[in-house]
């Protein structure tokens, strides 16, 4: 059996999207700036997904501004907001647990001379809002703040947070990484009082490279990437329309019955969890969000558990697929105050809408059958 | 002006008696299986040397850069191909060849020529006398010196003429397929692929064996390895690793044995299974890139006992050197890059925190003696199972 539990880090294409997308790769195929009928033709495209991706967060249209993923969301937002606010202050506050790609950006943002303050978390991964808002003052320009936190599944009080701070300084513009979130909760970021919103295609059974910023109308932002003036000049270069089309229609189909896809990623990561957790010495750390399970199996070296399970069939994360890139232990288990041990024995289920029981049950057989062999072999003293 | 032919020079294999045509045939063959994807190439040998004509539009910077890695070769000569050999035709192109070949028109030279077409009307020192004229004429910074020329333009006169003076120095060595063959242990660091590249440069045919222990090493590890083994074939001709699936000794070493002893136990099982490999695919060595006194298993003491185990010799071309000279030579051969990804060492279950440094022969066998008939089984089908995977050189 395979058992695909590594959603956080990427999904599977929608077919129909895949039908998209190359439906536009081999005979939509025009630029958008053409004059002709092929570029005007894919200009429809885009302004289409606009309007449909707006519809979905109900925000304008010209609230949107796609990129190239995630990634690209959040420098944007960071980036390009703190060099538009510069004279209007110069600190920058966010959190410990934060995604590399906000994370790294805002470390850039230090070097080039903005101050910044990162709040840290308690054991549930949880911000001490107060300590937040305590911090908040006329010189703050940027509150960033993740949805959902990409390792563990906690979930920020975004909205509380968003009334506090605007209620402190209402100038200070608020990012919020929805990255991990959207198709998981319904975000109306416009009616939530958020001013920036970053989300990425291939979380939601996209395609890779492409994502999209919401930037509230009127807030102001520089654009970080410069050229021949797409996208009202925020974000130039050719736009991806078959990446953006596809990911407009990802999103709609992961909306449709959003409710009952919840309840029953929900219900897998609660069943793995129960099972799990009756195993000895193995801990769950999740926070609430419905598709992010993360578990210590103490005595087991997280990547010598991956490839055990991934020999057979189970495809799961040691901290997230980007922390494990850099070869260093996750800053996030580090920041809820995991020790090292289990930190290092720590991993991710993450879960899809199409995973079923079955897989779930499958997985926990792996797991029993696997940790007492596995927890013989250790590095002794 | 494209350069219609190369003129290759080699060494060691001019001393090789009535063997040498056993070497420069191997060495063609090389040659003319490296050169199969750069374009059309006629490589002959013609006394004492091996021509290699380019019979189809080539690409100069990747057919040298090719030829640069094919062991046996010490030097490449870019050669100008003339069909008419009239004098004034060829002073022109002399000319028009110095143009071409030297940047800066501002050294020494002579013109040496030979000529194989007796009925030429001139004779090899008049022509030579003649194209030096003409030179000077054309390059007024250029000067005579019959004695020691800084440069040396060859002009040999045959059914064509040949016209060629630059060596682009090659990687030297003898050519791979005239000494045997061996079987490499690879492990994804720095030094086993620098130890098959030297093993390979005096003419060895390489085969390698990667162990591998999953889950306690990742399948990228294993992607690694074969990466560096396809790196490596860019010298050494194409790979057959054989990748063993060690994880089964490892535990029953680990169950059985003392932890300080893991380390040196485990290489003396590694030796025996690779020798193994080694006798059924009919190599005569295995190679290893330790270096003395690098980690505790590359003690002279456990060197020792690691060796005790091996039948056939045991190549360490790198024992003798300091880790930055490997280093160096494994980023001169590109596989430096690969060899310093991380994946290899996310798994420390099998290393003690504080291996024997001085094992003692009898103390280990001792030790071995609990595997006694736990491990044969295991090993068995450790050798039985393991997986082939050509590596060849990635163009």
């Amino acid at each position: 059996m395979e058992a695909y539990f590594d959603n956080s880090a990427t999904t599977p294409v929608y077919p129909e999207v895949r039908d998209l997308v190359v439906k536009l790769m081999e005979e939509d195929y025009g630029n958008p700036s053409s004059l002709h009928l092929k570029g005007v033709k894919a200009a429809g495209y885009i302004k289409d997904a606009r309007e449909r991706l707006a519809r979905l967060m109900k925000v304008q249209p010209k609230e949107i501004v796609f990129t190239s993923g995630g990634t690209e969301s959040n420098n944007m937002a960071l980036i390009g907001g703190a060099l538009a606010n510069r004279r209007a202050g110069n600190k920058i506050i966010t959190t410990s647990v934060e995604h590399a790609s906000v994370g790294s950006t805002v470390d850039f943002l230090k070097d080039m001379g903005f101050e910044v303050v990162r709040i840290g978390v308690d054991s549930r991964g949880l911000i001490d809002e107060q300590q937040l808002i305590d911090a908040v003052d006329d010189d703050t320009i940027i509150v960033s703040v993740m949805y959902v936190n990409n390792e563990i599944g906690a979930v920020m009080p975004i909205q509380d947070l968003v009334k506090r701070v605007k209620e402190k300084n209402p100038s200070v513009l608020i990012h919020v990484d929805a990255i991990q979130a959207f198709g998981k909760y319904t975000i109306y970021p416009g009616r939530m009082g958020i001013d920036m919103m970053s989300i990425s295609s291939h979380k939601f059974h996209g395609p890779k490279g492409v994502g999209a910023l919401y930037i509230r109308d009127r807030v102001k932002v520089k654009p970080i990437i410069y050229g021949g003036g797409q996208q009202s000049g925020m974000r130039s270069g050719t736009e991806n329309v078959p990446g953006i089309a596809g990911m407009v229609l990802a999103a709609e189909m992961t909306y449709n019955d959003l409710d009952a896809k919840v309840e029953h990623m929900r219900q897998l990561k609660e069943h793995l969890i129960g099972e799990l957790t009756q195993i000895e010495d193995v801990y769950s750390n999740s926070g609430d969000a419905p598709h992010i399970a993360s578990i210590t199996f103490k005595g087991v070296r997280s990547e010598v558990m991956l490839h055990a399970l991934e020999e057979r069939g189970v495809y799961v994360s040691s901290g997230s697929a980007c922390s494990s890139n850099k070869h260093s232990v996750s800053s996030t288990l580090k920041s809820i105050g995991l020790p090292q041990e289990k930190l290092e024995s720590t991993l991710r289920f993450s879960f899809s809408p199409e995973n079923t029981m079955d897989q779930v049950d499958y997985a926990v057989d792996c797991c029993k059958e696997l940790l007492p062999v596995l927890r013989r072999y250790r590095r002794k003293k | 002006m494209q350069y219609k032919a190369f003129m290759i020079k080699y060494a060691e294999i001019g001393t090789k008696g009535k063997n040498r045509y056993i070497f420069e045939d191997i060495l063609c063959r090389n040659i003319n299986r490296k050169l199969k994807n750069y374009g059309e190439f006629y490589v002959r040998k013609e006394q004492g040397r091996i021509f290699v004509e380019c019979k189809s539009e080539y690409d100069y910077e990747d057919v040298v850069n090719a030829l640069g890695k094919v062991f046996g070769i010490v030097g490449i000569c870019p050669v100008v191909v003339e069909e008419n050999t009239d004098f004034d035709n060829l002073r022109d192109k002399v000319i028009e060849y110095v143009d071409k070949a030297y940047d800066r028109k501002n050294f020494t030279f002579k013109v040496f020529t030979r000529r194989n077409d007796k009925s030429y009307p001139m004779t090899s020192m008049e022509v030579s006398a003649e194209l030096g004229h003409f030179l000077l004429e054309a390059y007024p910074d250029i000067q005579v010196d019959v004695h020691s020329p800084q440069e040396i333009i060859n002009v040999e006169i045959r059914k064509v003429a040949y016209i060629y003076s630059i060596t682009i120095p090659g990687p030297g060595g003898l050519p791979v397929g005239t000494n045997g063959k061996g079987m490499a242990l690879l492990s994804g660091g720095i030094d086993s692929p620098v130890a098959a590249y030297m093993i390979a440069k005096r003419g060895v045919v390489v085969e390698a064996v990667y162990f591998h222990a999953p889950p306690f090493t990742s399948e990228r590890a294993k992607q690694k390895v074969i990466d560096l083994a396809c790196l490596v074939a860019d010298y050494a001709g194409a790979i057959k690793l054989h990748v063993v699936n060690f994880s089964d000794v490892q535990m029953a070493i680990y169950d059985n044995c003392p932890h300080e002893e893991l380390t040196i136990i485990m290489k003396r099982y590694m030796i025996k299974i690779a020798e193994e490999l080694a006798n059924q695919n009919d190599c005569q060595c295995t190679i290893t890139g330790e270096s003395i006194g690098q980690v505790s298993s590359q003690t002279v003491f456990s060197l020792n006992v690691i060796n005790e185990v091996s039948t056939m010799p045991v190549f360490r071309p790198c024992i003798g050197l300091d880790k930055q000279e490997i280093v160096d030579i494994s980023e001169k051969i590109g596989t430096y890059e690969t060899s310093i990804l991380p994946y290899e060492d996310c798994c420390t279950t099998f290393v003690a925190k504080h291996p024997v440094t001085k094992p003692i022969l009898s103390a280990i066998e001792k030790s071995e003696s609990k595997l006694e008939g736990i491990i044969e089984p295991l090993y068995q089908k450790a050798v039985e199972t393991a997986e082939v995977v050509m590596c060849r050189a990635k163009q």
